[in-house]
């Protein structure tokens, strides 16, 4: 049963993976995005790393895969006419996969190579998950945990400060200064006699 | 602008939200406005303008005598009649046309024929599934007359002192 | 051989859970529309079936016997997905949800977060649906409803971690046990009001309900992402949006009302679980009935600039409340380790090798 699971989801995470890079619509590229972190996702439940799971399916299927979306949607791009220049950028991106495939397989012959840590890090089994991980990560990793987390803070201070524009003489709604008016400040009663003015 | 924290305070409470509900709950249980459509009605006024008829005499001898003052008048131009003398040497219409899909039920027909023979009935409730079937001639006119001959009557006489 | 009896018994159940929750869909459907026509003055379905309570079927005929129509610039294969998505990300969450003690299909460690992976997975079927159908209306409603979601998303996940603090589990229903005792005086409503509110107000949002229903407002977007969409598609989008919200309340039930406990401390059970969803639904129904909708600009800015300061504060008010009081939480006491839930304490690192063993393998 789980061998049939693992390779069912084994198949759709590569086939939806290749599917991302060959789909003509940008649109059905994230799509297939979508799927293939999915299927992680269910690889990660078949390891019993089921936080982990969740977790790829909060953050990036639906937060991060959106925001892909967003921008690939709203993109005005005849990509037939990009896809006829392949050939000029083949060799920078053949570079890069040769690269990418080679740390991988040095990572992979190191991490086999290597006896598994992770089981002496001081996580029990027995625990769920979220415990083994927050056992894990305040402790033995808190640095670089904090670290990572402050990484991001400060990618999401500069995004904030490249994009925040204070315009002048831009009106905008004072929702509070609004919700403090009552008629007695706001409302005066005048009486008007007819054919005159205030 | 001094803080009013009552106020703050008011909204954080969400006590206009309170009040709302408590406003809905009130006329949650009050008797419901809406009438029960098919099975009951509003009450209808004599003069009410609905789908026409052309009515006869007491005598089952028709009204029209084919003036065609209701054709001229009508703005939409919905009304065609043709006529010709009968046998017996009056003047009838062959044709009364009148297209239900352009009337706007103005009333102005009803208001120019001197003989009361084209009226706007107390029927509303002539939808059809078809456009041809808004296309009234002569016969189909003379039976809603038939039909709501009784209604008809009695609204003209119920109106006739304002007139 | 195990293995398959296993899978059936699997599958009656989904079967059972799925055939009760759209049958009290579709009575639910009437109850909105019974209540909203209600505080209007009006008498809302009195015609199919005594006192029209057959209407949600009626509806359902005539949706299934309408044409489909797929419009020419749309891309066919997305369009159709969009509702089929919706429609089975709605009906999945049930899964995990505990209607009684023991009453789930899958009472897996990692509950609340499954239902808010499969919550925040729902955007893709409004998204989806429209883009696909190469029309403006529909387009500006999808973008509108994604970035409505992505947005309360955030303060429902900090709800979340409130909760969860004080709980200390994931489990949905360790959650529930953990608001048993006095009654409906340990229920989290209670203990967490701001938040409560906040995760009620969230879950409007959430589901796209007024006052936040400016995805489909049909005063401008003409129904929004659904404009192009008709006949089955359609009604499984509106199936889907629907099963969102009653999953929505059943969440509000589990996390803050005390799931299946009964407010009197004895005789707990499913009655009280449907009780508290329908109460929750009357209250989506008032909310709809009585509350006028929001601009968009006033969304975001109660989204983010409200919702999300606050919610974050109670995660931080809510932590060093029990950390300078020393409150434990709930799955780290000795009432729910006497009960078989309660959490391990992690222990000092030691040279445990043992093999795995998981609970749900």
């Amino acid at each position: 049963m789980q061998a049939i699971a693992f390779y069912l989801f084994a198949t759709v995470a590569c086939v939806a993976g290749t599917l991302v890079v060959f789909a003509r619509n940008p649109v059905h590229s994230v799509l297939w995005l979508i799927l293939a972190f999915f299927s992680t996702a269910g690889l990660f439940v078949l390891m019993g790393a089921e936080f982990l799971a969740m977790l790829l399916m909060i953050i990036y299927v639906g937060a991060v895969a959106v925001l892909f979306l967003f921008v690939v949607m709203m993109l005005d791009i005849d990509f037939a006419e990009l896809r006829g220049r392949v050939a000029q950028y083949l060799p920078l991106g053949l570079a890069i996969g040769v690269v990418l495939i080679v740390e991988l397989s040095v990572g992979f012959a190191a991490w086999n190579g290597m006896e598994k840590k992770i089981i002496d890090s001081g996580t029990v089994y027995g625990t769920t998950n979220a415990h083994a991980l927050g056992g894990v990560v305040y402790t033995k990793y808190v640095y670089a945990f904090q670290a990572s987390g402050l990484i991001l803070l400060v990618a999401m201070v500069g995004a904030i400060v490249l994009t925040l524009r204070h315009r002048e003489g831009v009106k905008t709604q004072d929702v509070w200064a609004q919700m403090q008016r009552d008629p007695k400040t706001a409302v005066e009663l005048k009486d008007v006699r007819p054919g005159q003015s205030l | 602008m001094a803080t009013d924290w009552a106020r703050a305070g008011w909204y954080l409470a969400m006590m206009d939200f309170v009040g709302g509900f408590r406003v809905g709950m009130k006329y949650f249980f009050k008797p419901k406005a809406t009438l029960n459509y098919p099975h009951e009605k509003g009450p209808q006024s004599p003069r009410f303008r609905g789908e026409h008829a052309l009515r006869r005499y007491p005598s089952g001898e028709e009204r029209c005598i084919a003036c065609k003052l209701c054709e001229a008048i009508c703005p939409a131009q919905a009304i065609h009649i043709d006529a010709e003398p009968r046998e017996d040497g009056s003047r009838r219409t062959t044709r009364y046309d009148i297209d239900m899909t352009k009337c706007i039920y103005c009333g102005f027909c009803q208001e120019a024929c001197p003989v009361d023979a084209i009226v706007e009935g107390p029927n509303f409730e002539f939808a059809t599934e078809t456009r041809e079937e808004l296309f009234y001639n002569k016969e189909k006119l003379l039976d809603n007359g038939d039909r709501w001959e009784g209604v008809i009557a009695r609204n003209l006489e119920l109106d006739a002192a304002y007139r | 051989m195990d293995d398959f009896w296993l899978f059936l018994t699997i599958l009656g159940q989904c079967l059972l859970v799925m055939v009760g929750v759209l049958i009290s869909l579709a009575f639910l459907l009437y109850m909105d529309r019974k209540v909203w026509a209600a505080v209007q003055l009006r008498r809302g379905p009195n015609v199919v079936g005594p006192f029209g309570l057959l209407q949600s079927f009626a509806d359902f005929l005539k949706f299934v016997m309408k044409e489909i129509v797929i419009p020419a610039g749309a891309d066919r294969a997305v369009f159709l997905l969009a509702p089929m998505l919706t429609f089975v990300l709605a009906s999945i969450a049930w899964v995990a949800i505990p209607f009684a003690e023991g009453w789930v299909i899958s009472d897996m460690n990692v509950g609340i977060l499954y239902l808010f992976a499969i919550s925040s997975l729902g955007v893709y079927g409004v998204i989806m649906g429209g883009w696909a159908g190469n029309s403006k209306y529909p387009f500006l409603g999808g973008l509108r409803s994604a970035a409505q979601m992505v947005s309360y998303e955030v303060s429902i996940g900090f709800v979340i971690v409130c909760v969860l603090l004080m709980v200390g589990s994931l489990n949905l229903t360790d959650i529930v046990l953990a608001q048993d005792g006095a009654g409906i005086f340990s229920w989290f409503f209670l203990k967490q009001p701001v938040m409560f509110i906040v995760f009620f107000i969230s879950a409007l949002a959430e589901t796209n309900r007024p006052p936040f229903d400016l995805p489909e407002a049909e005063s401008e977007l003409v129904a929004g992402y659904q404009v192009e969409y008709s006949s089955t598609p359609y009604l499984l989008f509106m199936i889907g949006e629907y099963m969102n919200i009653v999953m929505m309340c059943a969440l509000t039930t589990i996390l803050f009302l005390g799931g299946w406990l009964s407010p009197i401390g004895v005789g707990h059970g499913m009655f009280w679980f449907v009780l508290k969803v329908v109460f929750c639904f009357f209250m989506f129904a008032m909310v709809k009935a009585i509350v006028p909708r929001y601009r968009y600009d006033q969304l975001m800015r109660l989204g983010w600039k409200v919702f999300l300061p606050l919610s974050l504060a109670f995660v931080v008010l809510t932590a060093s409340f029990m950390k300078i009081f020393d409150v434990q939480p709930w799955a780290y006491t000795d009432e729910a380790r006497e009960m078989g839930r309660g959490a391990m304490m992690i222990e000092a690192p030691a040279s445990t090798t043992e093999p795995a063993k998981t609970e749900e393998s």
